[in-house]
């Protein structure tokens, strides 16, 4: 039984937020910082490939200053559209600029337990669990690392966390928690295992890795050598930036987007020039500090218009988008997750931002909650219908019907009503019931959602996965722990 | 006149203007003022107030920043003076402070270290992705009261521990305090691990310090 997946498609609605004079200004000064004042690139194979380019390297403070045609040549060489794999191929998802998938949050580190309701570290039960839940979940169509998985080893970690989600799920899967040489290796293998071999791996990539950046203006030198492993293997690799106004960009939008831009690109370009050709992706999740506390807000109005730009940039430079959205600041399921997470998905899908990331987290991407992840998959439906737009010709103008009503009267035993009804959106859980039913039971969407994952954790049955398959994984990963 | 100069360098903090505390203390030291009056009737008096603007929702982060850095530079221009006249301002403690090895996350650690240093700490910032062994000798050398230890990866917070037992080793403890912070770092983390202080935030961590060295 194949899960179907929504995503957004043939956007009905648009945005008009940097014009492409103000898109050009923007590269050209990220081109001027790359050149000028260099990105950090804390990798000696880093950097003997930016040397063996051409580009000036300083081996002392490990700055990179390259020439914006070297940038701009590279990342010509990266394919517009590409496809990401699923272990089930009905589920695979084109990135082809016309659609919008969402996937999990990533690396939390507490979790509001499912059944007791109690804050606690997270573990593996929960990947898998997560991972059982959102294969279920339409709006979900591919996983990120939901939570660490703290009762494994550091060092193998970020396998045994995927190794989960694939023995639980057959959608895609991309791992945010694989900075090093050594684990990428190892998931490179375990993805070849999945896939059935190299070559089909290449093929079809069950597994995109994303890094991050190093604000302002370096790079992770562990994040670029996973990177390289995974792109020379053919697995999607993003670079997101998390630029903050006020602390690791400057105070003003403007110049924020240029200095995670030129991280981002910097970071793609240098896979191009390693391995020309192979898929790569933009991803951000810029912020504003907050002013009182330093603190990550993953919320704003900041945050919403870098939503809106992001894709933008990423349209520009011809590469596929992740973008931080949900991602709330709030502590539980409350008034401030639903503006923040609503608003600043709204906004990236306006402007059809690939890969949206993703639901789940609350307190600034630290704390599970089942609650959140399904009321979060309400507000990708909500924002889904409404990017259908309005459609405008004879069968939705209606006129005969209005005839047929007349002043007074009403549609509800109209055909027509009929048949477009289930156009119409219906929630799971917005509260639209009498008052005085609410009055008798006190419970809420909150109630309804964490009921709605219970019931799937206790039905769902994921295809699973082959039990030989399972335990090559299960090898792979024991002969790192000898 | 003394009082104008004293409500210039508070001001010069206030504002945050590096290079107008630095002129003032050059101009107190060409007046021949005591460096440590300098100090504590000027630009002290702008940090309290931004700090006390700050607690009130007045002024932001960057402010607090901003003072810090004016204090610091004008206190630059003072302290061969200071070192001259056998009058070294007293600090509450020193600190020794960096985040752990593998670990690259560098605000949180740096906002700490700059609130401890403006609320009179000697602070000596490591920087980021710092081993364990590094701790210890800093600390060491630089007779630390407190060694701070930054994480905000579940896989780094793990080397908390390590500094805690290095020390231990190291017979540095208990004279020297270790306290941890960081966003996957709890009080019961903290407990755990038999560190002698936690906080969630800068502020607290303020506290914390000052209460481990019997300043408050
Ligand atoms: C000594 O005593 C003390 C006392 C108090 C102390 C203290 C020490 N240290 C801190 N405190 C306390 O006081 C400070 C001031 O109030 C506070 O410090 P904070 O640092 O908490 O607060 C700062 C003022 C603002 N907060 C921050 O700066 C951190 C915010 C979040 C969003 C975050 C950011 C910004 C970054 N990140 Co990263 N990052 C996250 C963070 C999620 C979150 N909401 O915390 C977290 C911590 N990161 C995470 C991850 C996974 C990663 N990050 C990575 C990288 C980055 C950036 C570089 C992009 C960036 C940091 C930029 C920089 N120059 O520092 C990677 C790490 C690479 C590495 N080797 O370290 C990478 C591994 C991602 C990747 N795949 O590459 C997650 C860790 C989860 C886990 N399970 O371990 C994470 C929770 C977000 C998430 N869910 O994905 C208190 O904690």
């Amino acid at each position: 039984m194949v899960r179907r997946i929504k995503s957004i498609s043939d956007p009905r609605i648009s945005l008009n937020i940097l014009s492409p004079e103000d898109v050009q200004r923007i590269h050209t000064a990220t081109l001027d910082i790359i050149e000028s004042v260099g990105v950090r690139f804390p990798s000696h194979k880093a950097l003997d490939i930016w040397e063996a380019h051409g580009a000036t390297v300083d081996r002392d403070t490990m700055v990179v200053k390259a020439p914006g045609h070297l940038i701009e040549e590279a990342l010509k060489k990266a394919p517009p559209v590409y496809t990401l794999a699923a272990r089930d191929p009905e589920q695979d998802l084109p990135l082809d600029g016309n659609h919008v998938y969402v996937g999990t949050d990533g690396c939390g580190v507490q979790v509001i337990d499912l059944e007791t309701g109690e804050l606690r570290r997270s573990r593996l039960q929960d990947v898998a669990e997560i991972a059982r839940v959102a294969d279920y979940v339409e709006e979900i169509a591919f996983h990120w690392t939901p939570v660490s998985a703290q009762d494994c080893p550091p060092h193998t970690r970020s396998l045994h966390e995927i190794r989960v989600i694939w023995e639980n799920s057959t959608k895609h899967v991309q791992t945010e928690s694989i900075y090093s040489e050594e684990e990428a290796r190892a998931a490179v293998e375990m993805a070849a295992v999945i896939a059935g071999g190299k070559e089909e791996l290449r093929k079809r990539p069950v597994l995109s890795i994303m890094q991050c950046t190093t604000p302002p203006l370096g790079q992770d030198g562990g994040s670029l050598e996973a990177a390289l492993v995974a792109a020379e293997a053919g697995l999607p690799v993003g670079f997101m930036t998390m630029t903050s106004c006020a602390s690791t960009a400057p105070a003003t939008l403007a110049g924020n987007l240029v200095v995670g831009n030129a991280e981002v690109i910097s970071a793609l370009a240098l896979i191009q020039l390693a391995h020309p050709g192979a898929p790569v992706f933009y991803a951000a999740a810029q912020t504003a500090m907050d002013l009182r506390t330093g603190g990550y807000t993953g919320g704003g109005p900041e945050d919403f218009l870098f939503g809106g730009a992001t894709n933008v940039l990423a349209d520009f430079y011809n590469v596929p988008l992740s973008m931080g959205s949900f991602a709330t600041g709030a502590k539980e399921p409350n008034w401030q997750a639903g503006v923040d997470n609503s608003l600043s998905t709204l906004m990236a899908c306006i402007s059809m931002s690939d890969m949206l990331l993703g639901v789940g987290l609350l307190h600034g991407s630290r704390i599970w909650s089942y609650e959140q992840m399904l009321m979060d998959c309400e507000i990708f439906d909500i924002v889904y219908h409404m990017m259908k737009g309005i459609v405008v010709n004879d069968e939705t103008l209606a006129l005969d019907v209005i005839r047929a009503v007349g002043p007074g009267g009403n549609f509800l035993a109209q055909k027509h009503t009929k048949k477009h009804m289930r156009e119409l959106w219906v929630p799971q859980f917005m509260d639209r019931r009498p008052y005085s039913e609410w009055e008798k039971k006190r419970d809420g969407p909150r109630d309804w959602a964490r009921e709605k994952a219970r019931k799937i954790l206790a039905t769902h049955e994921p295809e699973p996965l082959d039990p030989k398959v399972s335990a090559e994984l299960k090898r792979i990963i024991a002969s790192l722990e000898k | 006149m003394g009082d104008e100069l004293f409500q210039a360098m508070a001001q010069s903090v206030i504002d945050g203007e590096v290079e107008e505390a630095q002129r003032l203390a050059r101009e107190a030291l060409e007046q021949g003022i005591d460096p440590l009056e300098a100090i504590n009737k000027g630009f002290v008096v702008g940090v309290n107030y931004v700090g006390d603007q700050y607690a009130a929702g007045e002024m932001f982060l960057p402010d607090l920043v901003l003072a810090g850095e004016a204090m610091k530079a004008a206190v630059g221009v003072l302290e061969p003076e200071l070192a001259r006249r056998g009058t070294e301002r007293e600090m509450l403690g020193t600190v020794v402070i960096g985040t752990i090895e593998g670990d690259i996350h560098d605000i949180g650690k740096t906002l700490v270290a700059t609130m401890l240093s403006t609320a009179g700490f000697k602070v000596y910032d490591l920087g980021v992705d710092v081993p364990v062994p590094t701790f210890v000798e800093k600390a060491r050398e630089v007779g630390a009261d407190i060694v701070g230890v930054s994480a905000l990866l579940t896989t780094t917070m793990v080397k908390q521990r390590d500094v805690v037992e290095a020390l231990d080793d190291a017979g540095l403890r208990p004279r020297v305090k270790v306290i941890v912070g960081g966003a996957p770092v709890t009080q019961g983390w903290a407990d755990e691990i038999g560190a002698d202080g936690y906080s969630e935030d800068a502020i607290g961590a303020v506290a914390l310090a000052k209460r481990l060295v019997g300043a408050e």
